[in-house]
């Protein structure tokens, strides 16, 4: 056994070690150099959701149900898949709008009421109360413990003594203690880095420390894990907590306990705090939300093991399971072990008590005191920062004293689980409002507010009420028979539902009223413009991200200032502004009127120190004119609007994107058309100019292998190779003039030209052609001038190309070609028909084609290079006109080419 | 769909998983007298499904690093 001044000397300096770290880490973010910001600090300050409950009374609950005490660790497991979405939003929601606590959160969303935050703080102070005083009651019972073990009899007997009692000292050194750590000086950020570095290492302690006390226990006690459960089955007190049947209420317990932790780990004020308010960088949650879930199943795995070995070790049932963690090393003599593994419990309560205490008294402050205050008093111009840390310090006092009244009259008649258990079902009152409020715009205040009090006066009547009857404050049959003996409103039954445990109970009735109402009310209530801003403005986090400005009226610089002043201290709130002023470039020595932005800023600062409520109140105290611009409303709120003209210009952007994918297919048809044409011509050329080449060539061949041939013939051939080298001439001819003509390269010599001229000389130049084929030729043009802008070679080109064509297909001796001039449709038409074969309707549109030859009706052999009438659309087309044919197969044709006139 | 969608919908997904096994019935056909591997059935499945749904969690958070998007907080106690 340690001598007692051992035992405190060693708390006392696990404190100081304590305070040292916390002002280590204060220290360095003064500096910029900030310890807490890395995702393994954020996870082991999360971890201060496992308190001397989890300690000391995972164990106790291990050994009556079992696996009774898994569901408090496996529900935060489960919420921490949702962290990465659920939590980021709202430590961005946090950030952006400097909130200081869970209850300024739901000031904020519900239209920065002061209502609202005042009735969560309520709730938090009195939902608190079983869980404070639960860690009261487990330091000094491990204080005692240690003092006194292994007589049970003077721990039993320390309990029922004012003097002796150690809780109250407790409580009041943890006041001190709290005092000094978070309300030192009031801060213009609403973060407390010393106290997160402080409490991630007493999450490292506790953790060592269990993690000790589960290893000797199992391993040197016991010969493992397996030679522990090997005793399980064997007797019946231990072989039933194999099952999950032992758990009162069964499976519906379990579930309950499952959804109640779930909410706790999310909305007890603690939680949120280092949760949201603490976190450093919303990056650092995608870490956290996996090692926090690993720490608790290492803080838990020795848990049953534990409970186990104090069931074997202590089978008369007279050492409390609750102390079984403690009891089992100080049995064997291990009181150094023991002392360690105290100081693990001590830090798991401190802990918790600390991180509870701030964020209460800070809520206390902000959302309770201070709006009243700032109502009553006329004390607009008083220095309000040491009011606003008397009012933090006297807050931690109460809440302490509150948890240890509990503890004192009630809490002796409980076991820690079911302690913790009432403040979880109160702060389970919190979710509906915090997440309908995070993701639906159209929860309202009132709504918010009348599902806040339902809930809360439903788990005061089953819960709470409850309690104080059980420890004889109000008449056993109060929970017999119902008030004034009305059966239907026993607290544990109400209106008659008997078929759950307390717990379960409560968490049903509480939660269908609260979410029940908000919802229901939402419904039908009408929010004000305020509500609906901030609404949006919560709900749309990610896109306003603070850039909206609401405030219109003007206010001067220096009245800012002061006002800030007043609350965070006059060197805060002039640093704020120097350095305000440097990231903004604005020189405030010449400006004297505040902009929207700088007032944004100035509210926010004061939020982070006051809550938004009371800054709100604060802010308009100095700012002159309207409070909210019209414009920056229309902003938030219009989001339909807005939304619908993104909409719009989205569909225009994807009609254009159509538009032009559309053209370019098109262009791309056309390209890849007229590189087929390329290629397709490339091939015609070369294949036309085989031809002659290979007659030329065989015939020299002949002549050349045939001296002896005689000299007719050998003249025939001569003429051959002459006609097919004229015809190759021209072929090369037709095309290079073909290609100057495509590529614009062509050189016209325009001119005023009489176009019957031109049609007699074209007749002359053929009229050998028509002879030699005894081809009648008649000219049927006007006996005046007919004078058009053209290149006269050129026509006479087009229309020799056409005669010669006629004479070509006109059949001989028969032919008859007629060259026709007229005016028809304001144009000049010149028509050449003959009375050949006629060209098939298909082919009318192909012959104007590059080497798309008329095929002869008669012997099926084409004539002509192929590229004359293409030649011929080019130059016609160039003088703005057109040329065609009309023709049917045995009715001749007509080749009609019109000038504009 | 977007990568942020995705990954909330895995997330759901698992949770949804979760709470499926960790409640009744499924939670019933484990819950017997019988020792496995030197511990109780019960107590195995439990311990054994918490560990999986953390590396669960860890492959679809850390499975794909997004944008960066952390908000600065407006202002800091250190001086700039």
């Amino acid at each position: 056994m340690l001598p007692e001044w051992v035992i405190l000397l060693v708390s006392l300096c696990y404190l100081g070690t304590l305070f040292a770290i916390a002002y280590y880490a204060d220290w360095r973010s003064d500096r910029g150099r900030s310890v807490i910001s890395n995702p393994y600090i954020y996870t082991l300050s999360i971890a201060v959701y496992c308190t001397a409950w989890t300690f000391y009374g995972s164990v106790g609950r291990a050994a009556e149900t079992g696996i009774g005490f898994m569901p408090i660790y496996l529900g935060p497991t489960l919420m921490a898949a949702l962290w990465w979405f659920l939590l980021r939003k709202m430590i961005r929601i946090a950030k952006v709008y400097r909130i200081t606590s869970i209850a300024d959160f739901l000031a904020s969303r519900y239209g920065k009421s002061s209502l609202i935050g005042g009735l969560v703080t309520i709730i938090a102070v009195v939902g608190i109360m079983p869980y404070i005083s639960l860690q009261l009651k487990a330091v000094s019972t491990s204080y005692t413990v240690m003092l006194h073990y292994p007589d049970l009899a003077m721990i039993e007997e320390h309990k029922t003594s004012l003097w002796n009692d150690n809780a109250f000292s407790v409580a009041m050194l943890m006041a001190a203690f709290s005092i000094l750590f978070g309300t030192r000086h009031i801060d213009a950020t609403e973060r407390h880095e010393g106290m997160v570095a402080a409490i991630a290492f007493e999450s490292v302690v506790k953790l060592l420390a269990f993690s000790a006390a589960g290893i000797f226990i199992t391993f040197i006690m016991f010969d493992g894990p397996a030679d522990l459960f090997d005793w399980v089955p064997r007797y019946p007190e231990t072989s039933r907590l194999m099952e999950l049947e032992v758990l009162p209420g069964g499976y519906t317990n379990w579930f309950t306990l499952i959804f109640l932790s779930m909410m706790a780990i999310m909305f007890l004020p603690r939680q949120f705090q280092v949760l949201v308010v603490e976190n450093v960088n919303e990056e650092h949650v995608r870490k956290a939300a996996w090692l926090f879930p690993l720490y608790l199943l290492a803080i838990n795995i020795f848990v049953l093991p534990i409970a186990f070995a104090g069931m074997l070790m202590f089978p008369e049932g007279r050492v409390p399971p609750d102390i079984f963690v403690l009891a089992l090393p100080l049995t064997e003599g291990q009181n150094i072990l023991a002392l360690f593994i105290y100081l693990g419990g001590l830090s798991a309560a401190t802990g918790m008590v600390i991180v509870a205490t701030i964020a209460l008294s800070t809520m206390v402050c902000n959302d309770l005191v201070m709006p009243v205050l700032l109502r009553l008093l006329s004390i607009q111009q008083v220095d309000l920062s040491r009011v606003l840390l008397f009012i933090r310090r006297c807050s931690i006092v109460a809440v302490l004293l509150l948890g240890y009244l509990y503890y004192r009259f009630i809490g002796e008649s409980y076991t820690l689980v079911t302690m913790g258990l009432v403040s979880f079902a109160a702060a389970a009152q919190f979710s509906p409002a915090i997440l309908f409020g995070v993701f639906w715009k159209d929860a309202s205040r009132r709504a918010a507010i009348s599902g806040l009090l339902a809930g809360f006066l439903v788990w005061f009547y089953t819960l709470l009420l409850p309690s104080f009857a059980r420890s004889g404050w109000l008449p056993d049959n109060f929970l017999e028979h119902g008030p004034f003996g009305i059966e239907l409103l026993r607290p544990y039954q109400l209106f008659g539902l008997n078929m759950f445990d307390p717990i379960t109970h409560s968490v049903f009735w509480s939660i269908l009223v609260n979410a029940g109402l908000l919802v229901s009310i939402s419904m039908f209530d009408r929010q004000n413009t305020m509500d609906r801003i901030q609404a949006s403005l919560f709900v749309d986090v990610y896109r306003h991200s603070g850039d909206t400005h609401l405030w219109r009226g003007k206010a001067m610089i220096t009245e800012l200032k002061g006002l800030l002043a007043r609350f965070i201290g006059p060197t805060q709130s002039e640093r704020a502004f120097v350095n305000y002023s440097k990231s903004h470039n604005i020189d405030f020595s010449k400006n004297m009127q505040a902009d929207a932005e700088l007032v944004e800023f100035a509210e926010r600062l004061l939020s982070g120190a006051i809550g938004a409520a009371s800054a709100r109140v604060m802010i308009s105290s100095v700012v002159e004119g309207e409070e909210i611009s019209p414009e920056g409303v229309m902003k938030i709120i219009d989001e339909a609007s807005q939304i619908l003209e993104y909409s719009h210009q989205l569909e225009e952007k994807s009609i254009e994107l159509e538009a032009a994918t559309k053209e370019l297919q098109e262009a791309n048809i056309r390209l890849k058309e007229l590189d087929r044409l390329k290629d397709e011509f490339v091939s015609t050329v070369s294949h036309e100019l085989r031809t002659p080449l290979t007659s030329v060539r065989a015939f020299s061949e002949i002549l050349h292998d045939n001296a002896d041939m005689g000299q007719q013939e050998r003249q025939k051939y001569l003429d051959i190779m002459v006609k097919e080298t004229e015809r190759l001439t021209r072929l090369i001819n037709e095309v290079l003039d073909l290609a100057k003509i495509e590529s614009g390269r062509a050189d016209w010599y325009m001119e005023n030209i009489d176009l019957t001229e031109v049609l007699r000389e074209a007749v002359a130049a053929t009229s050998q052609l028509f002879l030699e084929r005894s081809v009648a030729i008649i000219e049927m043009t006007p006996t005046f001038p007919v004078t058009v802008f053209a290149d006269r070679d050129r026509i006479i080109q087009v229309v020799i190309n056409l005669l010669s064509n006629a004479a070509k297909f006109s059949p001989p001796a028969t032919g008859r070609v007629t060259v026709r001039l007229y005016f028809k449709e304001k144009e000049i038409r010149v028509e050449v028909a003959d009375n050949g074969p006629g060209i098939h309707r298909d082919e009318q549109q192909k012959i104007f084609e590059k080497f798309k030859q008329i095929t002869d009706l008669r012997n099926g052999k084409p004539k002509g290079t192929g590229l004359g009438l293409a030649i011929c659309r080019r130059i016609i087309e160039y003088h703005n006109g057109n040329i065609w044919v009309e023709s049917a197969p045995g009715e001749g044709s007509k080749f009609i080419f019109s000038l504009p006139d | 769909m977007s990568p942020v969608r995705r990954k909330i919908q895995r997330l759901l997904m698992l949770f949804a998983f979760g709470c499926l096994a960790l409640n009744y019935p499924l939670l019933a056909l484990f819950s017997k007298r019988v020792i496995w591997y030197g511990i109780p059935l019960l107590y195995l499945y439990l311990f054994v499904l918490w560990i999986l749904f953390i590396v669960f969690i860890a492959i679809v958070t850390e499975r794909k690093k997004l944008p960066r998007t952390s908000f600065p907080p407006i202002f800091s106690r250190k001086s700039q």
